[in-house]
């Protein structure tokens, strides 16, 4: 295990500080996490550094759980008299509580496996000059297509420890980078962004070309006439599409309280044949998190299979209420929120983007979604706007930029219209997917850029 | 307190820098949500901790840390020198700031009842409350209720002389209840979509009433179950206040934060449509309309005595007549605007994040009319009330609402509900047909607590005062053709 050069606490002091937690609670059952660590960001526009930050933060958050009352509490102190107080406070609380009939024990103890590496020393010795020299690569791209640049460049490296009264003791060190651009070019957009936990694996010149390019082919982009078209979608565009499905059904919570759109649907088809999600937290293709917010293992979740409803992530709670096991799932805090599938993949396909194009008579491009929100969860309806990069295909070939489209559609309508499924996986955000072309996307209004 | 900040800015200055601030941050947070009849969470939080952002070499650095002690503040102070001489590296010319008198003092928010003094019983109690009336309603598949508290004790010290002690307390709370049956889910809530929250106490949760509203909600809730789909059209829409004050947020308080105009936002939330050739010439709505970005709202939300740079708290014309008159600004966009000083919006999410332009109260000031005249003089339209959801473009033109309901309106009266209604338009368009705002007595100073914004993300607690109102001609019920094909 890395130390982090001299960075991080260690395994060995963050267990001693969690078992002194554990001791200084009087409650039935008790859990702590104990998290510290460092996120740093370079933020950039106009071509210019105008704001850069660092922040080092610790938590230390407690669940005391007196009979079936559970009280919660978290500090970001690590000091004896702290800890010590924050135990307490949320036994305190525990104390005020009612009795939740539905709450059977926190999880128990269950082997973690950890199949790659989390911690890198070069995201985490990454410096503020070593941000400033990419953000000049990012500068130089733009500039050769005479536009301007913003955007950002984080790291953060952080230690967790989750233990409980039960005999769970997880401990783990991970280190993140995220690059995001938007390239400007007049009246033309571009976007990329790129997530990886080893900095050195971001490929920051390939996507500020990839950004600048769009920028620049998107200039002076035409008004056009929303309606029903056939759209490709980039990777960037499915992962919001992935994450809001999550967001509204893919939880177990939300299927015992009857507002997921799986709930009722299980072994019935709710989409296309050819589109099947699975979450799986410790896939190398995803930013690996070897247990929950609960200490416990994660799993492998089939959501959906073939296009039918399958399976959904549980957290100890939602689990013990239907007699089954947790899946990993758990978020922390004070669990109101339920279980989250975080690392989604949707299955790919055998199509390249250009494959795609080349098979739309009259189509539109979309590199990206912007300000997407759910209009009504069970039926899966969401509106938002194309963004940074929106073209019109005919004939097989993207012909000209047009101007961003408003769209309401049914995420599961749009999953059953699938034509053509990427071969890559990119990792964006909460899954790891591919570009997709669907038929009959419905745009439902125009904006006036 | 003072010694402490005094070394961390004389550090600063020994290091080079032009300018530094400091703040120092204590925070502590109490929540209650209750779901289905149980306390579903009962939370404390703290938080303590010190930022310091510096001016070096003409550029930005900002560090800061959990730890406060003098050791750590030496290695925080080297830290954002550091990360400003990094910053250098790409710039086009020196940060200036705009001149703000240097301050000092002790200032509280107003509070009759700390809410953090309330026994944990009272506060659940009363929410159960509401909650068991709403579970009444057998259509009721998931009751909710919050509270939230909050107390801030900030100090702000910078290099030009300011010492400026701050205490604020923000209380809120709200009920929600959804009804689900045969594929179909609605929800109303009460006073608004996640609660109404201000800077006052304990006294403003009271004055809700909460369990006063739960019958009212839930029979809403159910009734839309079965409610006819809000048709496809363009009719006259009337907005009830919490959603005008989520409409305000969106389409106003956004555009006018002056980073975005400047394009500092730009790869995230955005830009703004409202570019500086459009000051004080720019039709924004109808001469009904009149805005405000009002700091110094007793009770606001977005309420303080000085922001987050020293600047004191301001009541800035934002739309005058309906004209666009006016911006959000921090002291470097002001100066880059040329303006003598500051318009003060500039917040932190807590110590560990740097100041950034964010919304103070959006005030859109009353009218001469009152929400029954409207109904009478209003032939054929729809008053749509509570937030559904929301989306707007990256330059705030294009946006869509959902509502929770709403109720056709026929020559003058209310009629039917209709259910899942939406609205879209862009955004001068639709300001520029309001033709009537409903006056003081009907208005109410709404606070948002969540509004995010800025890398790392930062939530702001924010308000908006608005009263009913009215604009013409508004395309409404956009989603009509999927819900009714699932409705098949």
């Amino acid at each position: 295990m890395t130390n982090g050069n001299g960075k991080l606490l260690g395994q060995e002091r963050l267990q001693e500080l969690a078992q002194k937690a554990l001791s200084f609670s009087s409650a039935d059952q008790t859990q702590v996490t104990i998290g510290i660590g460092q996120n740093s960001l370079t933020r950039f526009a106009g071509s210019i550094i105008h704001q850069n930050v660092a922040e080092r933060d610790a938590t230390v958050a407690v669940r005391a759980i007196i009979g079936k009352k559970i009280g919660f509490a978290v500090g970001n102190s690590i000091s004896d008299e702290a800890i010590k107080a924050t135990v307490e406070k949320a036994i305190e609380f525990a104390r005020h509580q009612q009795e939740n009939p539905d709450f059977v024990s926190l999880p128990k103890p269950k082997p973690i496996q950890k199949p790659v590496p989390t911690f890198f020393d070069s995201t985490a010795e990454f410096s503020a000059d070593d941000r400033a020299a990419a953000v000049e690569k990012i500068v130089k791209a733009a500039d050769k297509v005479n536009a301007h640049a913003a955007g950002s460049l984080s790291t953060g490296y952080s230690e967790h420890i989750i233990a409980n009264s039960l005999g769970i003791n997880a401990y783990d060190a991970d280190t993140s980078s995220t690059f995001t651009t938007v390239i400007t070019a007049d009246t033309g957009f571009g976007y990329a962004q790129r997530i990886s936990s080893d900095i050195t694996k971001l490929d920051i010149d390939k996507a500020a070309d990839e950004a600048a390019k769009t920028a620049d082919r998107s200039r002076n982009p035409e008004p056009f006439e929303p309606g029903e078209y056939d759209v490709v979608l980039t990777p960037y565009c499915v992962e919001d599409m992935v994450s809001f499905l999550s967001w509204m059904g893919f939880s177990a919570l939300a299927v015992q309280e009857g507002r997921s759109f799986m709930s009722g649907k299980f072994g019935q088809k709710i989409c296309g044949d050819n589109i099947t999600i699975w979450d799986d937290g410790l896939d190398p293709r995803t930013n690996v998190r070897p247990f929950d917010g609960e200490g416990f293992p994660k799993q492998k979740v089939e959501l959906i299979k073939n296009g039918v409803a399958n399976a959904v992530v549980y957290d100890s709670y939602t689990a013990y209420k239907e007699g089954k096991e947790s899946t990993g799932h758990a978020m922390g805090g004070t669990g109101t929120q339920g279980p989250y599938a975080t690392n989604m993949f949707l299955a790919p396909g055998n199509a390249t983007v250009e494959e795609m194009i080349a098979s739309t008579d009259r189509g539109i491009f979309v590199t990206r979604f912007n300000y997407t929100n759910i209009v009504h969860p069970l039926l899966t309806i969401f509106t938002g706007l194309t963004r940074d990069g929106t073209f019109l295909i005919e004939d097989g070939k993207i012909t000209k930029p047009i101007r961003n489209l408003r769209f309401t559609e049914s995420i599961l309508d749009a999953f059953s219209n699938v034509e053509m499924i990427g071969k890559d996986l990119m990792l964006c955000g909460a899954a790891t997917v591919p570009a997709l072309k669907i038929k009959n996307f419905r745009f439902t209004g125009a904006t006036e850029f | 307190m003072k010694e402490f900040t005094e070394k961390i800015l004389q550090k600063a200055k020994d290091l080079g820098a032009s300018y530094a601030d400091v703040r120092i941050i204590k925070g502590a947070n109490e929540s209650i949500n209750i779901k289905n009849g149980k306390v579903d969470a009962l939370a404390a939080a703290s938080d303590y901790g010190f930022g310091v952002r510096v001016i070096v070499n003409g550029s930005w650095g900002f560090a800061s840390s959990f730890t406060v002690t003098d050791e750590e503040a030496e290695k925080v102070v080297q830290q954002a020198v550091s990360i400003a001489r990094a910053s250098s590296r790409l710039k086009r010319e020196d940060v200036k700031l705009a001149p703000v008198e240097p301050a000092e003092g002790h200032f509280e928010s107003e509070w009759k009842i700390n809410p953090f003094d309330v026994p944990l019983e009272d506060k659940i109690n009363l929410l159960l409350d509401a909650d068991k009336i709403m579970r009444q309603q057998p259509e009721i598949k998931i009751s909710e209720g919050q509270m939230n508290f909050w107390k801030t004790d900030e100090t702000y010290a910078s290099t030009e002389g300011s010492y400026i002690e701050q205490v604020k307390i923000e209380s809120g709370a709200g009920i929600e209840a959804t009804a689900i049956e045969a594929g179909e889910m609605q929800r109303r809530s009460y006073p608004a979509f996640g609660g109404d929250y201000a800077s006052r106490g304990y006294e403003f949760v009271e004055g809700w009433n909460l369990v006063d509203h739960a019958e009212s909600i839930a029979k809403e809730a159910a009734e839309l179950l079965k409610a006819p789909q809000c048709p496809s059209d363009t009719r006259d829409l009337i907005l009830e206040g919490s959603m005008l004050a989520l409409q305000v947020h969106e389409s106003c308080g956004h555009p006018i934060e002056l980073d975005r105009v400047f394009g500092t936002e730009s790869s995230f939330a955005g830009t703004s449509f409202l570019t500086t050739d459009k000051l004080n010439t720019f039709r924004y709505g109808s001469d009904k309309v009149n805005i405000v970005a009002d700091a110094t709202a007793p009770g606001g939300l977005g309420s303080f005595s000085f922001d987050d740079e020293g600047v004191p708290a301001q009541c800035v014309d934002i739309v005058k007549n309906g004209i666009f008159s006016g911006y959000l600004s921090s002291r470097e966009t002001a100066a880059q605007m040329g303006w003598e000083s500051s318009g003060g919006a500039m917040r932190a999410d807590g110590w560990s994040r740097i100041p950034i332009i964010r919304m103070t109260n959006i005030n859109l000031l009353p009218g001469d009319w009152t929400f029954d005249e409207i109904i009478k003089d209003t032939k054929d339209g729809i008053y749509a009330a509570g937030v559904q959801s929301w989306s707007i473009d990256d330059k705030r033109l294009n946006f869509q609402f959902g509502t929770e309901v709403a109720w056709e309106i026929k020559d003058g009266s209310l009629g039917r509900m209709l259910k899942n209604p939406t609205y879209t338009g862009i955004t001068y368009e639709f300001w520029r047909g309001c033709d009537a705002i409903a006056g003081k007595d009907e208005w109410h100073l709404w606070g948002v607590p969540s509004c995010g914004k800025g890398e790392p993300m930062q939530t702001a607690r924010v308000g908006h005062g608005v009263a009913p109102s009215r604009f013409r001609n508004v395309r409404i019920g956009v989603m009509e053709s999927q819900s009714s094909e699932s409705e098949e």
